[in-house]
C-alpha cells in the first residue's frame, strides 16, 4: 500500500485495494510449482486422448487378426505390439483412454457431490442427526473397499452401470467422512456464530459461510480417490465386473493379457503402466493442491 | 464510558420508556450435560438461577474469574444457545413470543467475540461479512454494501482501501473494529462485548474503548461489557456484575462496588488487581486454589470453601441476594442484619 498523504485525485486511485481472489492465489501457486505443471499435462493428455481417442487411433482397435497375434513392441505398423487377438495395441491403449478414465473419474465426481451433501449435513446439524448418518456411513466403511465394490458389483450383476454404482457407493462414506470432520471444525468458529446471531438460516449459514470454507479440503481429497476409483474400476473389469469384451478398457485388457506373461511381458505390462501413469498423476496433482490451498500469508 | 442517558434521542422501538430496564434477565438456568469416568452423565451447572437487569444506555460490566459462566451467559442473552430455564424481557417483551419473535430480537441484540480472527469468515472481504447481516433481514445488495461501507468508515477504516480486502489482511485491532461495524450493521440497541478487547495490545485497545465510547453516544447503544480486565471493566462500567461459579454473588453502580466491596470474593477480585503504583501494593492475600467443579457445587454460599470468614451457616443455607444500599447487592451473610453469621453486625456497620 502507498502511504502517500499527497491530496491528488490520480494519486489516491491507486490506493483502491482489491484482493485477488483466494482461488485464484491458489492457481497462481500451482502454476509456479513444476511438479504439478507436469502431472497437469500428463493428466491434460490423457482427457484429450480420453475424448479425441477414435480420431487419434492408427488402426481399428477392434481388428482383430490370427495371424499377427503378440506382436513385440516396435513391430512395423505396430509400434507398441498386438494383443492375444493381434489387435493393434497401440489403438486399443489410446481408445481405452475413454473407459478407464470415465470409470475412474464418474464415480469420484458422484461421490463428491452426495458424499459432500451427507458429510456438511451431518456436520453443520451435529446431534442425533450426526450420529443417524454418520453411523450408517460408518457399516460401509466398515469393509475393506475393494472388497465392498465386488460384494456390491457381483451382487447388482456385471455391467458398467453396476459398476460405477458400486464404486460411488464406496467412495460416498470416505468423501461424507471428511466433509463431517472439516464442516465440525468450521461449525465452531465465531463467524458462525456471529451469522447465527444475525438471523440467518440454518440453510443460508451452510451456503454462504460454511460452504467456501469447507469445500477445499474435500476437493483435494476427492481428486486423490480418482486414481483410487481407476485401480479399482480396472480390478473390477480385470474380475469381469465392469466393462466387458472386446471394449478397450486398461483393467481388462490387463486380464486378458496375463496370458502372455511370460511370452510378451513388456507388452502385457503396458496397460498396467498407464493405471499406473494415470493413477500417480492424478496422485501427484492432488498432493501439490493440497500444499497450494494450505499455505495462507 | 460514563452513561449519557440524557443524550439520548427518542427512539421509536423504545417501548417501555426509560425506566423500563432495556433486559431484564430471570432465573436464566443453563446445564450442560457431560460424561463422568464411569460413564455416567453428569451436569456442569455453567449458569445457575441468574437475575439482573441491563439498564437502557448504560455499561454493565461483567466480571469472574474464568470457569464463571460470563461467556455462557453472553450466549443465552444472544439466544445462541437454549436456556433451560429462566426467561429473557426486552424491553417490556418477552423474547421469543408473540411480541418480540426471536428474529427481530437479534436484529436488536449483537455480539462482539474475543477472537477477531475466527469471527470473520475467511472467504469474505470485510465488507461482504459487514454487509451480510441486512442481507439476511432482506435490505438489497446494494443498500446492504453502501451500509457496510459507511460503518467502515464509522469505525475508522476507509472502505475505499480496506473494504475488499480478506480478514488475513489485516491486523488484530483492524479485525475487531470490523466486527464492531458488523454487530452494528444491524442497528442493534444493546451490544454484548465478550472480552471484546482482550486479546488487543494497550495501546490498540484503548483506541477501540474510545471507539465503543464514541459509537456509544452517537448510536444510542446499550453495552454488557464481560472481561476478565478490571481496571477495563472500572473505566467503561456504569454498573458491574461480579459472577461466581455460575450465580451473580455482587452487583452495584461501579464506584460502590470498587470503593465498598461487600462480598470476600469481590473483595479479593478486586485485591487481585495489579496496581500501577508499587507503595499502593495490594497486602490482602490472594484466594487459594481453584475454584470448585461447577459439576457439584459447594452447599449454601457456593464461596464458602475458599472465604476467609466462612462459617457453618454458610455451608448450610444459600444466602440471599441483600441490598446494601441503592442498586447495590451482595449474596452473602455478613450483610445481613441479625443473621446468625459473626460478621454479620461488622459489616453493617462498616457500611453504615
Amino acid at each position: 500500500m502507498t502511504t502517500s498523504p499527497v491530496v491528488d485525485p490520480a494519486q489516491v486511485a491507486p490506493l483502491v485495494h482489491r484482493s485477488s481472489g483466494y482461488w485464484r492465489t491458489v492457481g497462481g501457486r500451482l502454476a509456479r510449482d513444476r511438479l504439478a505443471l507436469v502431472v497437469g499435462l500428463i493428466i491434460v493428455a490423457l482427457l484429450a486422448m480420453a475424448l479425441f481417442g477414435p480420431w487419434l487411433t492408427p488402426h481399428d482397435p477392434y481388428a482383430t487378426s490370427m495371424i499377427r497375434r503378440l506382436r513385440p513392441i516396435g513391430t512395423e505398423g505396430h509400434p507398441l505390439g498386438t494383443d492375444e487377438l493381434g489387435r493393434d495395441l497401440l489403438s486399443r491403449l489410446i481408445l481405452g483412454a475413454r473407459l478407464s478414465l470415465f470409470m475412474g473419474i464418474t464415480p469420484v465426481v458422484l461421490a463428491f457431490f452426495i458424499g459432500s451433501a451427507l458429510g456438511i449435513v451431518a456436520g453443520y446439524a451435529g446431534g442425533w442427526l450426526n450420529a443417524v448418518i454418520m453411523r450408517t456411513i460408518d457399516v460401509f466403511y466398515a469393509f475393506p473397499s475393494v472388497l465392498l465394490a465386488i460384494a456390491i458389483s457381483g451382487a447388482l450383476g456385471a455391467g458398467i452401470g453396476n459398476a460405477l454404482l458400486s464404486l460411488t457407493l464406496v467412495f460416498i462414506p470416505e468423501v461424507a467422512r471428511v466433509a463431517e470432520s472439516v464442516t465440525t471444525q468450521v461449525r465452531g468458529r465465531d463467524y458462525i456464530e456471529a451469522a447465527r446471531a444475525s438471523g440467518a438460516s440454518a440453510l443460508l449459514i451452510i451456503r454462504t459461510q460454511v460452504f467456501g470454507n469447507v469445500i477445499g479440503p474435500i476437493f483435494v481429497y476427492s481428486t486423490g480417490l480418482i486414481s483410487v476409483s481407476m485401480i479399482l474400476a480396472s480390478g473390477l473389469s480385470f474380475l469381469g465386473l465392469g466393462v466387458r469384451p472386446p471394449e478397450p478398457e486398461w483393467g481388462l485388457m490387463l486380464n486378458t493379457l496375463r496370458t502372455a506373461i511370460y511370452s510378451q511381458p513388456l507388452i502385457a505390462a503396458l496397460p498396467g503402466v498407464m493405471i499406473f501413469i494415470t493413477s500417480i498423476s492424478f496422485n501427484v496433482f492432488a498432493d501439490r493442491l493440497r500444499a497450494a490451498m494450505a499455505v495462507r500469508s | 464510558m460514563p452513561s449519557s442517558s440524557d443524550s439520548r434521542a427518542a427512539d421509536p422501538r423504545d417501548l417501555g420508556g426509560p425506566i423500563q430496564p432495556l433486559l431484564k434477565v430471570r432465573g436464566l438456568v443453563k446445564h450442560f450435560s457431560v460424561r463422568g469416568g464411569a460413564g455416567k452423565r453428569r451436569v456442569v451447572r455453567a449458569v445457575d438461577g441468574i437475575d439482573f437487569e441491563v439498564r437502557k444506555g448504560e455499561t454493565l460490566g461483567v466480571v469472574g474469574e474464568s470457569g464463571c459462566g460470563k461467556s455462557t451467559t453472553a450466549r443465552l442473552l444472544m439466544q445462541l444457545i437454549k436456556l433451560d430455564a429462566g426467561e429473557l424481557i426486552f424491553d417490556a417483551a418477552t423474547v421469543g413470543g408473540q411480541q418480540l419473535p426471536l428474529r427481530e430480537f437479534r436484529r436488536q441484540v449483537q455480539m462482539v467475540f474475543q477472537d477477531s480472527y475466527s469471527s470473520l469468515n475467511p472467504r469474505m472481504t470485510i465488507e461482504q461479512s459487514v454487509a451480510f447481516g441486512p442481507r439476511v433481514h432482506g435490505v438489497g445488495r446494494r443498500e446492504s454494501m453502501a451500509r457496510a461501507r459507511s460503518l467502515l468508515d464509522r469505525v475508522g477504516l476507509d472502505p475505499q482501501r480496506f473494504g475488499g480486502r480478506y480478514p488475513h489482511e489485516l491486523s488484530g485491532g483492524q479485525r475487531q473494529r470490523v466486527n464492531i461495524a458488523r454487530a452494528l450493521a444491524l442497528e442493534p440497541r444493546l451490544v454484548i462485548l465478550d472480552e471484546a478487547v482482550s486479546a488487543l495490545d494497550k495501546s490498540v485497545e484503548a483506541q477501540v474503548l474510545n471507539l465503543l465510547d464514541d459509537l456509544k453516544r452517537s448510536m444510542a447503544l446499550t453495552y454488557v461489557f464481560i472481561s476478565h480486565d478490571l481496571h477495563v471493566v472500572r473505566y467503561v462500567s456504569d454498573r458491574i456484575l461480579v459472577m461466581y461459579l455460575g450465580e451473580v454473588i455482587e452487583i452495584g453502580p461501579a464506584e460502590a462496588l470498587f470503593e465498598r466491596s461487600a462480598h470476600p470474593y469481590t473483595v479479593a477480585l478486586l485485591g487481585s488487581m495489579p496496581s500501577l503504583d508499587p507503595d499502593q501494593r495490594t497486602e490482602a492475600p490472594p484466594l487459594v486454589g481453584d475454584p470448585p467443579s461447577p459439576i457439584d457445587p459447594p452447599s449454601g454460599c457456593r464461596f464458602h470453601t475458599r472465604c476467609p470468614y466462612a462459617e457453618p451457616l454458610c455451608a448450610e443455607q444459600k444466602p440471599p441476594f441483600a441490598e446494601l444500599d441503592e442498586g447495590h447487592r451482595a449474596a452473602c451473610w455478613m450483610v445481613v442484619p441479625g443473621s446468625q453469621h459473626s460478621q454479620a453486625a461488622k459489616a453493617q456497620c462498616v457500611d453504615a
